[in-house]
């Protein structure tokens, strides 16, 4: 029995919960493929044209394991902080897949919301544990083992490193930056060109969302007048605050995608606040046309920039 | 206080009156136009929905003509209407306007607040008699305006002299908008009804029937639809709207403040399909394809604004809808590029379709 992850969106934040729930039942997991070329191209060919590039990714990796696997595992994500839900698009994901790809194999969709109550999670697992094991106290462990995975693997961000990328960040640089973004952007070698890497070998320290914790983040969420809809967007606007007023930051990096729909907003917060604290500020827009030369030049120019304005200050 | 507000179909009439009955001055926002479109397009971020930019421009339009207060709705999501305000405040004094944002929120949600901001709105004494008696007033012109546009639509396609309904619509409209009293809306009311059976139609015809579904803003507001149920009455064309300004703000206003969550049919037709609640009106637009083609049209002519997002989500499963229930939809995204002519010939094709189908079916019944 094999189930298949596919490697987008929510899968650069909880993958090691995926696979080891699924490992502790005594299933395979096989991961999608890493994003190339074809993946993508897969995916824009099944959606719609005006949806993200994101979403678009995660429908080419669900077609990459077509053939590969008995089951593909579609949670839909609704909530998980009990002030925002995800963006629409998570909540209606499982339903555009199922609309949009032919000869999917069939997929397992909980629908996990942590405003059912405090079980909600320990629920879903055993419903999904329930399709493989009759054996209870193996669901509870699967469990229990999964939520730990999940904990070391979110420990490990917050000691600096990007596990997905395997690389860890510099501590001691005369910049220190934000790359503020969501996961599936930041995070996904192809998506966006590998940008993290570049920044991290023009020698600047890097902070992404993850690296700042949890809590850290609840401190800033009254700084806005009305607490944004989008899990992963507060994640990012609350990262850039704490940053503004906790780290000698020297620059705001915000990268998103193509016809992002929660973006507008979180882009806009983010330049306007920024001005006011006269911080500089980039957006970099990926999408599928954006060239790795272009991006390494405008990170070039704004990191020049930068130290230049260190050295007169 | 000089107040101003979003201008969406005939509502900005409604609000004038609401607003000045309670003893506002009111600057009247201009209905929307190229200049409003161009000013939103130039201070809104380039993702932004094609509504959240005329709205802006409008505010921009406004506050140039002297408001200094905007009051606006909320929202609480999944979708960005409900901070739509938050955004533009911050955008409108960035470019330096200095007046007051009041945001209503559903009052399901921040009953306390609501009360509180519906106070400011009140600046005259009056008796509780009054002042239902304003809101009673203000609602019967609502229905009124609702009615009437409900009329044109069945009227325009069966009409001879081509243009007639909707100069008669315009006339009525005004006419509606300077009532005064419950009683002078009753009269206007009979009024309505014999000028519209006055127009010549045709007998005996039957009209192709299209509904049309989407986003709300952009399937009410004329402007930003690029007027398209006069375009398709006259082609010829019977149009049903799932959306009206009445039932807007009774979904918006009072199913919230008990919990009621959406139009209970439509949402059963859609379940199947669509299965998470995703904001906007992405689930009512699958749900009303579904009525619709329940119910014998010819085709769904399905509305949204450029990145919509819950309306992407509908939109790639509408497909499927339209393949199980043999119904035809066309999307139509809208942004600021789009033109009449270009979607006149698109729908002129698509109303093509459907003839062609519709002689299809019925050779096929001979
Ligand atoms: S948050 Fe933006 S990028 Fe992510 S799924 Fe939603 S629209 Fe796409
Ligand atoms: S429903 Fe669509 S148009 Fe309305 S706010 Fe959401 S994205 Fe914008």
């Amino acid at each position: 029995m094999k189930v298949g992850i596919p490697r987008a969106l929510f899968y650069y934040s909880f993958y090691p919960m995926f696979k080891t729930f699924f490992e502790k039942l005594g299933v395979k997991t096989v991961v999608s493929s890493p994003t190339t070329k074809k993946v993508l191209d897969n995916g824009i060919k099944d959606t719609v044209t005006d949806a993200c590039v994101p979403v678009k990714l995660y429908h080419g990796h669900v077609a990459d394991l077509i053939g590969k696997v008995d089951f593909v595992f579609v949670p839909r994500l609704v909530c998980i902080d009990n002030e925002a839900t995800f963006c629409p698009k998570f909540l209606g994901l499982p339903d555009m897949v199922t609309y949009s790809i032919d000869n999917l194999p069939p997929l397992i969709t909980p629908r996990i919301d942590f405003r059912n109550g405090r079980l909600e999670l320990l629920k879903v697992c055993y419903s999904i544990g329930r399709m493989f094991t009759k054996n209870v106290v193996k669901i509870f462990k699967a469990y229990q083992e999964s939520i730990k995975s999940l904990k070391n693997y979110e420990q490990e961000f917050l000691e600096g490193k990007i596990p997905p990328l395997n690389i860890k960040k510099r501590l001691n640089s005369d910049i220190n930056l934000g790359a503020l973004g969501y996961p599936y952007m930041l995070y996904d070698q192809y998506l966006s060109l590998n940008l993290l890497k570049k920044l991290f070998d023009l020698g600047v320290s890097v902070t992404t969302p993850e690296m700042i914790s949890r809590e850290d983040k609840l401190k800033q969420a009254g700084k806005l007048k009305k607490t944004l809809f989008w899990h992963y967007s507060n994640g990012v606007i609350r990262t850039a605050f704490h940053m503004f007023e906790n780290c000698n930051i020297d620059g705001i990096i915000h990268v998103t995608a193509f016809g992002c729909g929660p973006d507008f907003i979180v882009d806009k917060l983010l330049e306007l606040e920024a001005k006011k604290r006269s911080v500089p500020f980039l957006t970099i827009t990926l999408d599928e046309q954006t060239g790795e030369e272009g991006l390494k030049t405008r990170l070039e120019a704004f990191v020049d920039m930068l130290r230049l304005r260190r050295r007169l200050a | 206080m000089k107040i101003t507000y979003p201008y969406v179909g005939n509502s900005h009439i409604v609000i004038k009156n609401l607003l000045e009955r309670f003893g506002n001055e009111v600057v009247v926002p201009p209905k929307p136009s190229k200049r409003t479109l161009s000013y939103g397009t130039q201070f809104a971020p380039e993702f932004a929905c094609v509504p959240f930019k005329i709205l802006l421009g409008t505010y921009i339009e406004a506050l140039e003509m002297g408001a200094d207060t905007i009051v606006s709705t909320g929202g609480v999501g999944p979708c960005r209407a409900g901070l739509y305000t938050t955004l533009q405040e911050e955008i409108l004094k960035d470019l330096g306007y200095d007046f007051q944002m009041i945001t209503l929120e559903p009052p399901g949600h921040y009953l306390k607040d609501l009360i509180a901001q519906i106070k400011k709105l009140i600046n005259r004494k009056m008796s509780i008699r009054e002042f239902w008696s304003i809101i009673r007033f203000v609602w019967e012109q609502l229905k009124l305006f609702d009615e009437t546009e409900l009329m044109s639509f069945k009227i325009r396609p069966l009409e001879i002299k081509k243009g007639e309904t909707t100069r008669v619509y315009r006339e009525m409209v005004d006419l509606i908008a300077s009532a005064q009293t419950v009683k002078e809306l009753r009269e206007i009311r009979h009024e309505v009804n014999k000028r519209f059976e006055n127009i010549e139609i045709k007998e005996n015809y039957d009209p192709i029937k299209v509904g049309i579904v989407g986003e709300v803003y952009v399937v009410l507001e004329p402007f930003a639809n690029l007027e398209i149920e006069e375009t398709l009455g006259e082609l010829g064309v019977y149009v049903e709207r799932s959306m009206f300004l009445t039932h807007y703000t009774i979904n918006n206003a009072v199913t919230d403040l008990f919990h009621i969550k959406g139009e209970k049919n439509v949402k059963k037709a859609a379940v199947p399909y669509f299965n998470e609640m995703c904001g906007g009106h992405g689930r009512e637009s699958v749900g009303h394809t579904i009525l619709y083609a329940k119910k014998g049209f010819d085709g769904v002519i399905h509305l949204s604004p450029f990145t919509c997002i819950p309306e992407i989500v509908a939109k790639s499963i509408l497909p499927a809808v339209s393949k199980d229930y043999n119904i035809s939809v066309l999307s139509i995204s809208l942004d600021e590029q789009t033109g009449k002519a270009g979607l006149r010939t698109r729908l002129e094709a698509f109303v093509d379709l459907l003839d062609k189908k519709r002689q299809k079916f019925k050779e096929r019944m001979a």
